[in-house]
C-alpha cells in the first residue's frame, strides 16, 4: 500500500484553515511522511496531476469558475472534507447572500464592472458531495490531525457535535450567560475551539456554527428578555456562520 | 458531638492539608465553584441570588463563614474528572499493549459537602462501585478521600432537598460533619478517619442551646426553601406520561446545550473515544500507539447513544424526557435511590430556564 495522496485546495477563504494544518508544527513531519502532498499550494508550488485519496477543501464557492473547479475536485478525489467556516457553511461572505450584490460592488470597487461573482456565496456541499465537514474560523489544528489519523486508521474522528457549554462545563468556566446574562452562542454553537473565548471571559460568538438539533429561536427568546433588540440578535448570528445560522432556524424538523 | 471555635477552623484546615488536597468553595468569574482551596479562599459573607437560568453573587449581611448555597461544581468534577484517560494502548499487527494510568494523587479532602451532595454521592458509588466490575481509578479517588459535610444555614433559591428527602441537614455518608452556628461549629466524627481528625482539635462540649441553635436554624432553613416537588407516585406519574403533550412544549423552549446534565451531580453519563496523534501512526499503520480517554456526555447530545442507523431518541422532546425520566424515575429501579437529589443546579444554570419542579407539577395536570 502507497502512502494516500492528500490535496489541499483553496476557494473564496482567507487561507487561515490552510494555516491551521501548517500550525502542526510537531506533527507536519509526521503529516509528510503518512500523506504523499500531492497538492498543496500554501506549502508548495506542485502542480496537480492524478487522483486524490483524501482532499482538503478550504473556502466558499463564489464564482462561476469555483463552479467547476470544485467538480473537477471532486472527480478526481477519494475522500473530500471540508475545512473551516467557508468551505461548510459559505463563510463571512456569505452575508452578501442577503445582500444586492451590486450595491457591494459599487460600495467596494472603483471598477465594479471587472469584478466577476455570483450573487451568493455557498459551501461546497450546495455543489458536491462532501464526505465529512469540520467547522471553525479557523479549524481546529486538533481536528484537523485527529480527522487525518482517522482516514489512515479507518475510524470515525472523535469529534463531537454537541454544544460548545459541554466544553465549557467540563473546563469549569463560570457561565458568562448564566452569571453575567452575556448573549453567549454556546448554547447553539458546535463545540471544538477548546472554548477560547469564554476561557477569557468573552461570549462565543459562533465560529463553530451552529450545533446538531441547535435551538436558536429558544436563546434568541432569552437574549430578548434580558434586553437585546430582534437587530441586535441577528447581527450576533450574521457572521462567520451566517448561512448556516440562519438555516438551522428555519430547518423544520421534530422538535 | 463536639463543638469547634470558629477561628479553629483553619487548625482543621492545617491538619487536613498536611495529607490531602482540600477541595472547597472559592469565588471565580462571579460564581462559587470548586477548587483546591485554602480556608482564606472560602467566600464568608457572599450570598447567592438564583433564578431560572440567572445567578448573581453580592456581597451580603449573613455573618456565616458558609454564607453561600452550592454553585454548579459539586464532587463530580473530581472523582468523575471531566476528562480523563483510561489507559494508553500500542498496537501492532500481532499484539496489543495496554498501559493503565497512575490515578493515585494526593488523597481529596471535600469540604463543605451538602446533605443533596451525600445522596448523589451514594447513586455515584452504585453506578461505578456497585457492579460485578469496579471503575478502578473511581475506587482509589474515593476510597482515600474524606467527606466533611456541612448542614446548609441557607438555601439556593431553586433548592427542594427537603421535598426529596436528601437535606437540608446531613445524616450520613460523612468521615466530618460540620453545623454552622453563629460563634462555632458542632462538628460529628462519622469514620475513624473523621475522627483521628478531631482528636487532635481542641474541641468543647455541647450545652442545649447549641442544640436549640441548631434546630433553629434547619428550621429557618427549610422555612426559605422556595422550591418543591410533590413526590407522590413520582416513577409512576413519569410512566402515565409518556404522551404528555407538556414534553412538546418543553421542547419548544430547550436548547439541547447539555448544561443541566453537565451541573447534575448525579448525571454520570460518559463517553469514550480514541486519540491517536499522527506521531502515533507507524508508516501503512502497521503500529499504532494512542490513549483512550472518557469525557462527560450527555443524553442531550445527539452522538450519544447513538447505535448502528441512527438514535432512538431523535427528537429533543425524546431526549429531554428521557433525561427527566431517568432522574424521577429509571434510577429507583437501576439503583433503588433517587436520581434527583433537589440541588436546583439544573435550574439555575438552564440558560433557557427550565424549571424541573415546575416541569413536573405540569405534568400532574391531566389532560
Amino acid at each position: 500500500m502507497k502512502r494516500p495522496r492528500i490535496g489541499v485546495f483553496k476557494f473564496t477563504s482567507c487561507d487561515g484553515c490552510q494555516l491551521s494544518l501548517l500550525n502542526l508544527e510537531d506533527e507536519l513531519l509526521d503529516f509528510v511522511g503518512l500523506f504523499q502532498v500531492a497538492y498543496f499550494r500554501e506549502a508548495t508550488d506542485r502542480p496537480l496531476r492524478g487522483h486524490l485519496d483524501i482532499a482538503l477543501v478550504e473556502g466558499s464557492v463564489s464564482t462561476e469558475r469555483q463552479r467547476s473547479h470544485v467538480v473537477a475536485v471532486r472527480e478526481r478525489t477519494r475522500y473530500l472534507v471540508t475545512v473551516g467556516a467557508c468551505a461548510t457553511s459559505g463563510g463571512l461572505q456569505a452575508l452578501r447572500n442577503w445582500a444586492d450584490i451590486d450595491d457591494y460592488k459599487n460600495a467596494v470597487y472603483p471598477s465594479p464592472a471587472i469584478i466577476e461573482t455570483l450573487p451568493c456565496s455557498t459551501p461546497i456541499s450546495d455543489h458536491v458531495y462532501v464526505d465529512y465537514e469540520l467547522w471553525g474560523c479557523p479549524v481546529s489544528s486538533d481536528e484537523l490531525s485527529e480527522t487525518l489519523g482517522s482516514f489512515l486508521l479507518d475510524k470515525r474522528p472523535g469529534i463531537p457535535g454537541y454544544s460548545l457549554c459541554m466544553e465549557c462545563k467540563r473546563k469549569g468556566i463560570p457561565c458568562l450567560l448564566i452569571a453575567r446574562s452575556a448573549p453567549c452562542l454556546g448554547p447553539v454553537t458546535r463545540a471544538g475551539c477548546g472554548v477560547l473565548c469564554p476561557s477569557l471571559e468573552r461570549p462565543c460568538y459562533g465560529c463553530f456554527g451552529p450545533k446538531e438539533g441547535a435551538n436558536i429561536d429558544s436563546l434568541l427568546n432569552v437574549f430578548r428578555k434580558s434586553g437585546l433588540s430582534h437587530h441586535d440578535c441577528a447581527l450576533l448570528l450574521d457572521k462567520m456562520n451566517t448561512s448556516a445560522y440562519r438555516k438551522a432556524r428555519t430547518r423544520e424538523g421534530p422538535p | 458531638m463536639k463543638k469547634l471555635k470558629k477561628e479553629h477552623l483553619r487548625i482543621l484546615f492545617g491538619g487536613l492539608t498536611e495529607s490531602h488536597r482540600v477541595i472547597g468553595p472559592k469565588i471565580e468569574g462571579g460564581v462559587v465553584v470548586l477548587a483546591e482551596i485554602a480556608v482564606h479562599d472560602i467566600p464568608a459573607g457572599f450570598e447567592d441570588r438564583q433564578m431560572a437560568g440567572s445567578y448573581r453573587l453580592v456581597t451580603g449581611e449573613r455573618p456565616e463563614i458558609f454564607s453561600f448555597s452550592a454553585g454548579p461544581d459539586s464532587f463530580k468534577r473530581f472523582l468523575h474528572p471531566p476528562v480523563s484517560e483510561m489507559f494508553a494502548f500500542k498496537s501492532s499487527r500481532t499484539a496489543i499493549a495496554i498501559t493503565a494510568p497512575d490515578c493515585q494523587g494526593k488523597p481529596l479532602a471535600f469540604i463543605g459537602v451538602r446533605a443533596c451532595d451525600i445522596a448523589a454521592l451514594k447513586l455515584y458509588d452504585k453506578v461505578f462501585l456497585g457492579g460485578a466490575e469496579k471503575d478502578q481509578c473511581y475506587e482509589s479517588r474515593r476510597k482515600d478521600s474524606l467527606v466533611i459535610a456541612l448542614d446548609c444555614s441557607y438555601p439556593g433559591d431553586n433548592c427542594f432537598c427537603h421535598a426529596m428527602g436528601t437535606g437540608p441537614s446531613v445524616m450520613d455518608g460523612f468521615d466530618i460533619a460540620l453545623v454552622e452556628l453563629d460563634a462555632s461549629f458542632l462538628l460529628e466524627a462519622g469514620t475513624i478517619a473523621g475522627q483521628r481528625l478531631l482528636d487532635v482539635l481542641s474541641l468543647e462540649e455541647v450545652t442545649e442551646g447549641d442544640m436549640k441553635e441548631r434546630s433553629s436554624r434547619t428550621e429557618r432553613c427549610l422555612g426559605m426553601m422556595k422550591k418543591s416537588i410533590r413526590t407522590e407516585d413520582l416513577p409512576g406519574l413519569i410512566y402515565r406520561s409518556l404522551d404528555h403533550p407538556r414534553w412538546m412544549d418543553i421542547a419548544e423552549r430547550d436548547l439541547e446545550c447539555g448544561n443541566c446534565t453537565q451541573v447534575c451531580p448525579t448525571c454520570f453519563c460518559h463517553s469514550h473515544y480514541d486519540f491517536v496523534r499522527l506521531a502515533g501512526i507507524s508508516p501503512r499503520a502497521r503500529e499504532v500507539s494512542g490513549t483512550r480517554v472518557r469525557k462527560w456526555d450527555s443524553c442531550f447530545s445527539r452522538n450519544f447513544a447513538r447505535v448502528h442507523g441512527g438514535n432512538f431518541r431523535p427528537s429533543r422532546r425524546a431526549r429531554y424526557r428521557q433525561w427527566m425520566s431517568h432522574k424521577l424515575a429509571y434510577t429507583f429501579e437501576q439503583f433503588g435511590l433517587p436520581g434527583c437529589v433537589g440541588c436546583g443546579r439544573c435550574i439555575t444554570w438552564c440558560p433557557a430556564g427550565i424549571d424541573i419542579t415546575r416541569e413536573v407539577e405540569a405534568l400532574r395536570d391531566v389532560r
